[in-house]
């Protein structure tokens, strides 16, 4: 994905908050609750620069949740959720992406538009370079040719590709994904994990993916998370050490399926 | 957007399109009532210098446009209610952005719009009066406030009715409040606003012929009231005619910007 990487270069290296020895992302006795529900429940998580972890879990244990407490957009819970050691709570989030579970586009605007939402704000979206970035992110989730057409004339598969080509957009330092390849088939699935593959290697970017795909999760992560709920617990965590470039294939990676499997009690 | 409306003509080739001429049935109930009009004027149910024909309201509106008085009354009235709307509008767009957006200015104004929503427009006209004297400013500030309700009303439930999903949207991806406002709040809020101008519009005939029976010595609405002091029935006829007919046009064109601007 050498069109991904070219454009950034020079400027966003000294944007990424500079934490060599901090932890991307700290968690601590992580609480929330929704009036009566616990979501979660005293969670801990902490995730290094540049490590590429995966929280699965049953539907309903909390897994949106998490993603949406670090992210800023919860301002209530108990416990702690840091990033780059800056509570998230006061402007810790700022350098935290994250595409939606559900693509949640702008109906009114196009694909163009809508995936230069996630430009970030120091970029001027009518420089040509900016253009230049949304149509080779729009090319890499394999868009091309869609550029102008609104999300209701979309695929579900389209609409969470354009939304993931959002989130790329942001580049930010802290990625988190919540199930973004869910609706896709089998073959762009797999497109679309190396790409994100690609850029974390290339931006060296942290990511958090939920995923409900046992398979992704070994294939992607340097560690899996696997939540427990109701009330969302962490019941486990597996490392993944295995190397990269990996196959779906590897017999390591399938010993870390089952790993995964028998941790999620199926 | 793919997909395009495509019109099936239903039945075989050999019918005309029936469907197209539909609109033609509108006009058959008014039509009866004109010749009901025209019949019970000359059977003489009712005396001329109550209602008169139906023709001598043309003969009488075709003559004073060809004097070239009534263009005069018909360009002072649009004038008013042309001016008056884009204040309304204006001023809507502001507060309903405002209400809409921050809490505490909807805390602030709203409960005094929305007591003072109801007042008749009437009611406003001696205020009005005594404070802008009986000229244009007069008027033009009357028919402001009849646009502005509805314009304001619209917009600040629209707005704060924008979903919230979109609005996190917006929060993860730092647009900051201008742009959030530009390009998620402004877009998502236009149909409101376009419903609210439409409204303002339609109340802003309203108001002006509150204005003009009160105090002017121009405008459509003057001349219903001159129609009265004359015993001229044929002038009010015609009057509330013209205005029936330039207030639906006003509404046809701003139904024709919503259909263009409002592309989903
Ligand atoms: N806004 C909310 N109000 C009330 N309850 C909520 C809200 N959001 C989430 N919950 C509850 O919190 C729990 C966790 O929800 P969450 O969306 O995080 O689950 P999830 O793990 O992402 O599930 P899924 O895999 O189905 O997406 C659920 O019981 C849910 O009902
Ligand atoms: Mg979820």
């Amino acid at each position: 994905m050498s069109s991904l990487n070219k454009k950034q270069g020079d400027t966003s290296s000294d944007q990424r908050p500079n934490a060599s020895d901090e932890d991307a992302l700290v968690v601590r006795d992580l609480t929330k609750r929704y009036g009566e529900t616990v979501a979660l429940d005293g969670v801990d998580l902490t995730v290094s620069d540049g490590e590429f972890v995966s929280v699965v879990g049953p539907s309903g244990c909390g897994k949106s949740t998490l993603l949406r407490v670090l992210s800023g957009l919860e301002e209530r819970f108990d416990g702690r959720a840091a990033v780059d050691g800056e509570d998230v709570r006061d402007g810790g989030s700022d350098g935290v992406g994250m595409v939606f579970q559900e693509p949640r586009l702008l109906p009114w605007a196009d694909v163009s538009e809508n995936v230069a939402v996630g430009l970030p704000a120091d970029v001027d979206a009518d420089d040509p370079k900016a253009a230049t970035r949304i149509d080779d992110l729009i090319e890499t989730v394999g868009l091309s040719g869609f550029e102008d057409h609104r999300p209701g004339g979309l695929s579900g598969g389209m609409a969470q590709r354009v939304s993931l080509a959002r989130g790329l957009a942001y580049d930010p330092a802290v990625l988190l994904l919540d199930e973004p390849f869910s609706a896709l088939d089998q073959l762009t699935k797999y497109e679309q994990q190396d790409n994100l593959l690609d850029v974390w290697e290339a931006r060296e970017t942290t990511i958090v993916l939920v995923t409900h795909d046992i398979e992704e999760a070994a294939y992607l992560s340097d560690r899996v998370v696997v939540l427990g709920g109701q009330p969302g617990r962490v019941v486990e965590t597996i490392d993944v050490d295995v190397a990269r470039p990996r196959e779906q294939t590897d017999d390591e990676l399938v010993a870390v399926r089952e790993r995964i499997t028998d941790a999620l009690g199926v | 957007m793919a997909t395009t409306g495509r019109t099936y003509t239903i039945g075989g080739t050999g019918l005309p399109n029936v469907e197209r001429f539909r609109w033609l049935l509108g006009l058959v109930v008014p039509a009866a009532l004109v010749v009901i009009w025209h019949l019970s004027v000359t059977v003489g149910i009712f005396a001329p210098h109550q209602l008169p024909e139906p023709l001598r309201v043309v003969t009488t509106f075709y003559g004073m446009a060809v004097s070239g008085e009534l263009w005069g009354h018909i360009a002072i009235t649009i004038q008013r209610v042309f001016l008056g709307v884009i204040i309304g509008v204006a001023v809507g767009i502001v507060f309903g952005t405002l209400t809409g957006y921050y809490r505490l200015a909807s805390d602030l104004f709203d409960p005094l719009f929305q007591s003072m929503k109801n007042i008749p427009s009437l009611a406003w006209v001696p205020l009005f009066l005594l404070w802008f004297g009986i000229g244009e400013s007069a008027k033009v500030l009357l028919i402001a406030v009849g646009a502005f309700f509805p314009v304001y009303l619209n917009l600040s439930t629209g707005i704060a009715g924008v979903s919230e999903d979109l609005l996190e949207v917006a929060a993860v991806y730092d647009l900051g409040r201008i742009e959030e406002l530009r390009r998620v709040i402004l877009p998502a809020a236009l149909p409101s606003l376009l419903v609210g101008i439409r409204g303002g519009v339609g109340l802003a005939w309203m108001f002006v012929v509150a204005a003009e029976l009160i105090a002017a010595s121009q405008g459509i609405g003057f001349l219903l009231s001159d129609g009265r002091t004359l015993s001229r029935p044929d002038i009010i006829i015609g009057s509330i005619l013209l205005f029936a007919f330039l207030g639906n046009l006003s509404d046809l064109g701003v139904k024709e910007v919503e259909k263009r601007v409002v592309t989903q």
